[in-house]
């Protein structure tokens, strides 16, 4: 019956080290995906492997190890390189138009369309 | 009427779209940042490249007015072209320099200190690269100056030229 106890908790705290390296490795390549390469900049640091992306890979590493959360690590990088480093940047009063522009020209497009084949008149 | 106007939009939207690309083409899309003056060195701590003994920047930075962070190494072509800059800013100006050996082989780098003369006060090795990111470095090579604050007050990425090294001169002698 002991051995059987013991078993069982070997296995609940191998199983529960892999979730936590999965989730850490999962949440490694999340971020890796959403920084910008430094030199070749049309990529990745996850899809590049020059020097920089390696050790930029290095310190996301290092930065989950110690602790850090996912918002605090994209805030050293922006803090170092700029808003320019995240692929995925935060709505800003520099980059509003940018994400109202699609909303805005479907909004407006979509009211031509529906002029245009009577719809919105024939409700009215 | 409205044909007219429907073409005089056209024709604004076509114009705007031009002046849109016209100036967005013509800009330097290699990003460089603005407001780096705000930034504090970080106290990093590396090992030194011939004695191996772990160095803090807050015990080298200690003292002089300016100091010229080079990151740099041995199989770095444009290195090469920046070095007598360096010499010469060793050897005609107050400014400290101190290396950070980038990704390099120890024997690799002490050849080339010994064939190109050493400029440097302390050099420090960053062998993985992760000092390099924690400075905010975009290649090799690059050099900061840092005033006795410590606070970055001009960042060179790419190699020191002539006119860069004018620029330095100007500005620790103002």
């Amino acid at each position: 019956m002991k051995t059987r106890i013991v078993l069982y908790i070997i296995f609940l705290l191998l199983a529960f080290s892999k979730s936590s390296f999965s989730n850490d490795q999962e949440l490694e390549n999340k971020i890796n995906k959403n920084l910008r390469c430094l030199i070749c900049q049309g990529q990745s640091i996850y899809d590049s492997q020059s020097d920089f992306a390696e050790s930029m890979k290095l310190v996301v590493k290092q930065k989950i190890e110690s602790g850090m959360s996912e918002e605090e690590i994209y805030s050293f990088f922006k803090i170092q390189y700029g808003e320019w480093i995240l692929y995925d940047p935060q709505f800003n009063t520099k980059n509003f138009a940018l994400w109202l522009l699609p909303i805005l020209v479907f909004l407006v497009g979509g009211i031509i369309i529906l002029t245009k084949f009577g719809v919105l008149k024939k409700r009215l | 009427m409205k044909n007219r106007y429907y073409k005089y939009s056209i024709v604004i939207f076509l114009i705007f779209t031009f002046f849109i690309f016209y100036y967005g083409l013509k800009e330097k899309n290699f990003y460089t940042p603005e407001d780096i003056s705000i930034k504090k060195f970080p106290n990093l701590i590396l090992n030194d490249l011939y004695t191996n003994s772990e160095t803090s920047f807050d015990d080298i930075l200690v003292g002089n007015n300016y100091y010229l962070v080079n990151i740099w190494a041995s199989w770095c072509l444009p290195c090469r072209e920046e070095h007598p800059y360096l010499v010469q800013l060793k050897k005609n100006s107050p400014i400290k320099i101190i290396g950070i050996n980038y990704k390099d082989k120890r024997d690799n780098a002490l050849k080339f200190l010994d064939e190109y003369e050493n400029p440097y006060l302390t050099i420090l090795t960053d062998n993985n690269g992760i000092a390099s990111i924690e400075i905010g470095a975009y290649g090799v090579p690059e050099s900061l100056i840092l005033n006795k604050e410590k606070k970055i007050i001009k960042k060179i990425i790419g190699p020191i030229d002539r006119k860069k090294f004018n620029e330095i001169k100007e500005l620790i002698n103002k």
